[in-house]
């Protein structure tokens, strides 16, 4: 027993954490692109471990449940629905066997995640259960979700005595609804012209239609090396601006490739990630630069305040310990 | 390159990698120290380690920055990186046999690189053949190695169209480079033929066949051999 996919929507895919121990070989991190959200929604349905939830694109899908389950929506404001009536997002939702959650019109953000009691009952590849689009491996076979899929619960609803009619802080998941994207320095920052540094920093500049899971390419003022540097490829990671032949940047996001020949001009900070993965083509943004010690206190802040949510739900969630 | 042997340099990627970079070219001694490096990691790692990348002349390690903070993580890595330079270099091991069969519909680029060049597809396949190649790297898909080492009488550009499909295990040329394709995928290099094994497996232990710091040596095969090694994959 699942849920049964009616209509697949733009690009819905199997997370989670992503796929770690394996860059060295290759393969990429995958997962989900708004780790911040899809872990809340791991929190709200009582999930201890990092289970996998479904990323949804722009256009959700529709998915029928074949079994009475808890949920969450978290992310993006995809106006999701339950047999045509609006549901709240960022709390537990009982749906009942048969029902459909469908998502509609993209009222903020890009990414939604839905996080179901238990997971989903998908066998992971080298240890997770993310989808590696390009190497058709993970997640549902290896691909993006289609028309007549199912996708088998771990496990049925919690029995749970009451309703669960609580739901999370907004101070928990609202974030500054601004174009600033927080980054520190990258490796070759000063290898730029000062014109070009101060350009990143201080202009806006628009994501382009090429904007994926693999990365965002960004429209705005050319930057320019200050003499041409022979680069030999190396390691970057989720965030990592880098800056091609022509003068543009590209964020790298989540399925980013594992080593790369760019200069890398900033990276952004960690807790700004999932901020970044809800932004869409067309969008503006700025770069605000920080110190690298602001950023790791701001990831540390970020992980307790996580951490002190969990505890609390444990009472929520006796059978969860 | 004047710098003293055992010398390197750590900088910050982001908040939760550092880089140790140990040279600024392509060498086999720098690759040996890259080497060295990741395997004293695989033997101790620390609190908050995440996972290590090696590249040409860097090692990249990710953390976790709420269990260590790099202000604490950097002198670590410094002794770290001391302590494992001046130890003689670690061993190396075998030679790697990878089979090829080149030409046909195996290596359809085979003649471009060898007009190319002007010499005959057998030179190209003698000269292809000839070298121990280092595993530099392993970046852009799965068990993709960059490899050092390959003659430059057999150079040759990129494809101007990049094909939309190179079937797994095509060897090709692009520039001064060779390489392999572990999967499928799309790619501009000229293909000069094909190995029958498998270079990246789900189903094996270690997906990935090579890793960086192997070393190979390409071997010509016929298409009966070729079809041999497939079905014994195949377990028939």
């Amino acid at each position: 027993m699942g849920i049964k996919v009616l209509k697949a929507g733009l690009l819905t895919t199997v997370q989670d954490a992503g796929r770690y121990g394996y860059r060295k070989d290759g393969i990429i991190l995958a997962g989900a692109m708004d780790a911040h959200a899809w872990k809340l929604g791991n929190m709200l349905v009582g999930n201890t471990a990092g289970e996998a939830g479904i990323e949804c694109t722009l256009m959700g899908p529709f998915l029928l449940f074949e079994q009475d389950q808890l949920i969450a929506i978290t992310g993006a404001d995809l106006s999701a629905e339950v047999d045509g009536v609006p549901v709240p997002m960022w709390r537990p939702i009982h749906i009942q066997k048969g029902a459909i959650l469908s998502f509609g019109q993209a009222r903020s953000g890009c990414r939604t995640y839905l996080a179901v009691h238990g997971g989903f009952d998908l066998p992971p590849v080298l240890g997770s259960n993310s989808t590696y689009l390009r190497a058709g491996f993970g997640g549902l076979e290896g691909r993006a979700l289609k028309t007549g899929d199912l996708i088998p619960f771990k496990s049925a609803a919690p029995d749970l005595p009451g309703a669960f009619n609580w739901s999370l802080s907004p101070k928990m998941y609202q974030r500054r609804q601004d174009e600033l994207i927080r980054v520190i320095r990258g490796p070759e920052f000063e290898d730029f012209h000062e014109k070009s540094m101060a350009a990143i920093l201080t202009e806006k500049f628009k994501i382009s239609k090429e904007a994926d899971r693999m990365g965002y390419r960004l429209e705005g003022t050319a930057l320019k090396l200050l003499k041409k540097k022979e680069m030999l490829s190396s390691a970057v990671a989720f965030g990592t601006v880098q800056v091609t032949a022509e003068g543009n940047p590209i964020v790298l996001m989540a399925d980013h490739q594992t080593t790369g020949g760019y200069p890398r001009i900033l990276q952004v900070a960690s807790v700004d990630l999932g901020k970044l993965a809800q932004f869409q083509s067309g969008d503006l943004l700025s770069f605000e630069l920080i110190t690298l010690a602001q950023a790791q206190v701001l990831a540390v802040s970020e992980e307790q305040e996580l951490r002190q949510l969990h505890q609390t739900l444990t009472f929520k969630y006796p059978i969860n310990g | 390159m004047t710098q003293k042997t055992n010398s390197f340099k750590c900088y910050p990627l982001g908040d939760a990698a550092i880089v140790i970079q140990l040279g600024d070219q392509i060498s086999p001694a720098i690759n040996a120290r890259v080497r060295a490096i990741c395997a004293y990691l695989d033997e101790y790692s620390f609190e908050g380690f995440v996972e290590y990348v090696p590249a040409f002349t860097t090692v990249t390690l990710y953390y976790e920055p709420w269990v260590i903070n790099y202000s604490k993580l950097l002198p670590l890595l410094q002794e770290m990186a001391n302590e494992v330079l001046e130890e003689e270099e670690v061993s190396s091991g075998p030679v790697l046999e990878i089979p090829v069969l080149y030409g046909g519909e195996w290596g359809p680029d085979l003649d471009f690189v060898a007009s190319h060049n002007k010499i005959s597809t057998a030179e190209v396949i003698a000269l292809h053949t000839a070298p121990e190649y280092l595993v530099y790297m392993i970046g852009f898909a799965p068990g993709f190695p960059y490899l050092g080492g390959m003659n430059k009488l057999i150079a040759a550009p990129r494809k101007d169209t990049p094909r939309m499909k190179i079937a797994a295990g095509s060897v090709g040329i692009a520039g001064e480079q060779t390489g392999i394709y572990p999967i499928e995928t799309p790619g501009g290099w000229q293909i000069i033929g094909r190995s029958p094994i498998d270079l990246f497996d789900l189903d094996r232990e270690v997906p990935a066949f090579l890793k960086a710091g192997d070393r190979l040596r390409f071997v010509e095969i016929s298409e009966k051999e070729f079809k041999k090694i497939r079905r014994i994959k195949n377990g028939d």
